[in-house]
């Protein structure tokens, strides 16, 4: 079992920037064995703690993207008809067909099994919980606590190993307290100037120290402007992105490109018009 | 519920251990009295973590305690005070439900209210503060002070039980039970198996006719499914409306024992979320949880205001496509109207209706003059009196058809 400091750097090697709370929820996440459940504004890297989680641990990453409607048969398991039938009728008057397509051949393994029947502990990612709907949040539950399957046609099937959990949500709905209470909790922030240079600085190929900081600042700045929807990192890097590859080394020498290419942070036609060609001056003037 | 959390192994441990887990238990204690959901498991990985090396640091101890408490984000910004309070003795200021800006706590006006309050009740003090752990009494085996209850005793003067009527209540919860047993389902996307269907499910058919050796005699068709309406619902609980609060407050709990789905919110010259409070069973108790919140009844009405800190930290949790939007108030705001207009635009654009309930509605001669409700009302889908529980009833036929 690896200590806090040794994930700390295990996920900083991984390209991951993580502030120090989340090598603690880390390293509690194998020493309790439970499921961690992440918050945060959208693009505030939720989603890629479990990628730098799986390069960590060097295991596979399983990913169960959930939204409205997501059921059993396209989450746990579900029964490969085609092939059933395609069974049957090559076999046709054959006694035990019924046995055959009932068996393991004929299963197809959604997310949640594969998860539990890989010979190595994978990582399993499910992404935005709150967009499923409460019962499947209360099934999820339950194979959260007991991590077996029960397939009527073919019995129990347990885990042969333990899946390290990670769930994200982006707050549409509120989760149950039951949830809640099962899982560890990490609430994922705006990163600071600094972890944001530095998550630039590992990201973006050809963005240099003092550009990363500098827009680090500026979208720092443009987070305290009163916006519909605050960029988050993601859009940081697309923005740092599109400056290194319009060769952009120092912002102050190009307000308007940086003005133009403010596009990549305001998604909204309203935050847009707020920003005006002066206030991104004024932003610019504390970015030195 | 079993007040303690102490580790299994309770009789080998030592005499430290002992007070470590009896010092944790009552640690335990003073998350559940903060609201936290703390169960027995995690008493149990606490005092594990507590054993594992993790008390070396209290830095660390705070962040791995932390981690393991907290459930949602107003647990995850409170915590680290209340850890400090109990384990490090600092200063700490309480945990007043109120959300959204919390520079607002210190508003000239609220602090004026303050006074003015303190002055009506006598020398109880009215503001958030928790006493510093160093004057707390000794021999209390360490447990952590619970403000919150004690406090509300002292709020005589906005105690709704004793406002509300008997025979009103009644009325009031029958009329809520029965709107939302009529307004429970709506419509959604998702598709369900159904017999009679409008749209072919292709792989179920297939599924349900193996037995035919794979040929589509009995089809399977989806449907829509049902799902509930969301309620929102978002009381005035300011000086103007104190004749109406308290029937409304009950209206309200009834809504929310009954509905699936609802939530709510009140506001004088700041937001408070009360969705919590109000899901007690019990409607005394609830009240009674309600009153601390609903401090500053008696104030000002700044509806604009509340309506931006709802718009800015609630609107994307509570309110999806299928949300109804009930403000309960007089429109006589005292902040900027125009603010009023741009959030009540804002909140337009999100939910499908906004439902404007005005008991002064009904009164003789009432004109919509209020400089309030005048920049809210065009973006008002519903604007309809709510004075009486037949007023309130009338409602049921249009919140039914949503």
């Amino acid at each position: 079992m690896k200590g806090r400091d040794e994930i700390a750097k295990a996920l900083a090697a991984s390209g991951y920037i993580a502030d120090a709370d989340l090598a603690t929820a880390i390293s509690l996440m194998q020493l309790l064995r439970r499921p961690l459940l992440l918050e945060g504004e959208a693009g505030v890297g939720k989603t890629e703690v479990a990628k730098a989680l799986s390069k960590v641990h060097a295991t596979e990453l399983i990913r169960l993207q959930c939204y409205e409607g997501l059921d059993q048969s396209s989450a746990l398991y579900e029964w490969n008809y085609q092939r059933q039938l395609l069974a049957i009728q090559a076999h046709r008057g054959v006694d035990s067909i019924e046995d055959q397509i009932f068996s393991e051949k004929y299963l197809l393994e959604r997310p949640l099994l594969a998860a539990i029947r890989r010979a190595q502990a994978p990582v399993l990612l499910i992404d935005e919980i709150d967009r499923a709907d409460d019962e499947f949040e209360a099934f999820l539950l339950e194979l959260l606590s007991d991590f077996q399957v029960s397939i009527p046609e073919l019995g129990t099937i347990p885990a042969i190993s333990i899946p390290h959990v990670v769930l994200t949500s982006n707050g549409t709905r509120e989760l149950s307290d039951a949830l809640r209470r099962r899982c560890l909790y990490h609430y994922v922030d705006y990163p600071d100037v600094d972890r944001e240079a530095r998550i630039i600085l590992a990201r973006i190929a050809g963005a240099s120290p003092s550009l990363s900081l500098q827009i680090a600042r500026m979208v720092e700045g443009v987070r305290k402007e009163e916006l519909r929807k605050v960029p988050g990192v993601a859009e940081t890097l697309d923005w740092a992105a599109a400056l290194v590859g319009l060769d952009i080394s120092n912002l102050q020498d190009a307000p308007e490109t940086v003005h133009e290419t403010l596009i990549c942070l305001l998604k909204t036609h309203e935050d847009r018009a707020r920003v005006t060609p002066e206030v991104t001056q004024r932003l610019l003037g504390r970015v030195a | 519920m079993s007040c303690c959390g102490s580790s299994p192994g309770y009789d080998d441990l030592n005499e430290v251990s002992r007070l470590v887990s009896a010092r944790l238990a009552a640690f335990l204690r003073t998350l559940r009295d903060a609201g936290f959901r703390v169960g027995l498991a995690e008493g149990q990985d606490a005092a594990a973590l507590m054993a594992g090396g993790y008390a070396a640091r209290p830095s660390l101890l705070r962040a791995a305690f932390k981690h393991l408490f907290s459930a949602r984000k107003s647990d995850w910004d409170k915590f680290d005070g209340l850890f400090d309070a109990f384990w490090m003795g600092k200063r700490v200021r309480s945990r007043s439900r109120t959300i959204g800006s919390s520079s607002n706590a210190n508003s000239p006006s609220l602090k004026g209210m303050q006074e003015v309050r303190a002055e009506q009740g006598g020398a109880q003090s009215a503001t958030d503060q928790v006493p510093t752990s160093d004057d707390a009494p000794e021999g209390h085996g360490g447990e952590g002070r619970m403000e919150g209850a004690s406090r509300a005793e002292n709020l005589a003067e906005v105690d709704f039980r004793k406002l509300a009527d008997p025979d009103q209540v009644a009325q009031a919860h029958e009329a809520a039970a029965h709107l939302a047993r009529i307004m429970r389902t709506r419509l959604t996307r998702r598709d369900l198996a159904r017999r009679r269907g409008y749209r072919l499910d292709l792989r179920r058919t297939i599924h349900r006719n193996i037995s035919h050796g794979g040929v589509p005699i009995r089809l399977v068709k989806r449907q829509r499914k049902e799902k509930p309406l969301r309620l929102i619902v978002l009381l005035d609980a300011s000086g103007s409306m104190s004749l109406y609060t308290s029937v409304f407050l009950r209206f309200i709990h009834g809504v929310l024992d009954e509905f699936h789905e609802a939530e709510a919110f009140l506001f004088h010259t700041r937001l408070a979320y009360v969705s919590d409070a109000l899901k007690e069973k019990d409607a005394g108790r609830a009240l009674d949880r309600l009153s601390i919140m609903a401090q500053g009844a008696g104030g000002g009405t700044k509806i604009g205001e509340s309506l931006q800190s709802f718009n800015r930290w609630h609107a994307a949790r509570v309110i999806h496509s299928r949300s109804c939007v009930m403000i309960v108030s007089d429109g006589y705001e005292t902040g900027d109207a125009e603010l009023l207009g741009r959030e009540m635009a804002a909140l337009h654009r999100r939910c499908r209706r906004i439902v404007w309930l005005n008991p002064m509605m009904a009164w003789d001669g009432y004109a919509p003059e209020a400089k309030g409700i005048k920049a809210a009302l065009p973006h008002v889908d519903l604007y309809a009196p709510a004075n009486t529980l037949n007023s309130l009833r009338a409602l049921e036929p249009y919140l039914a058809k949503l």
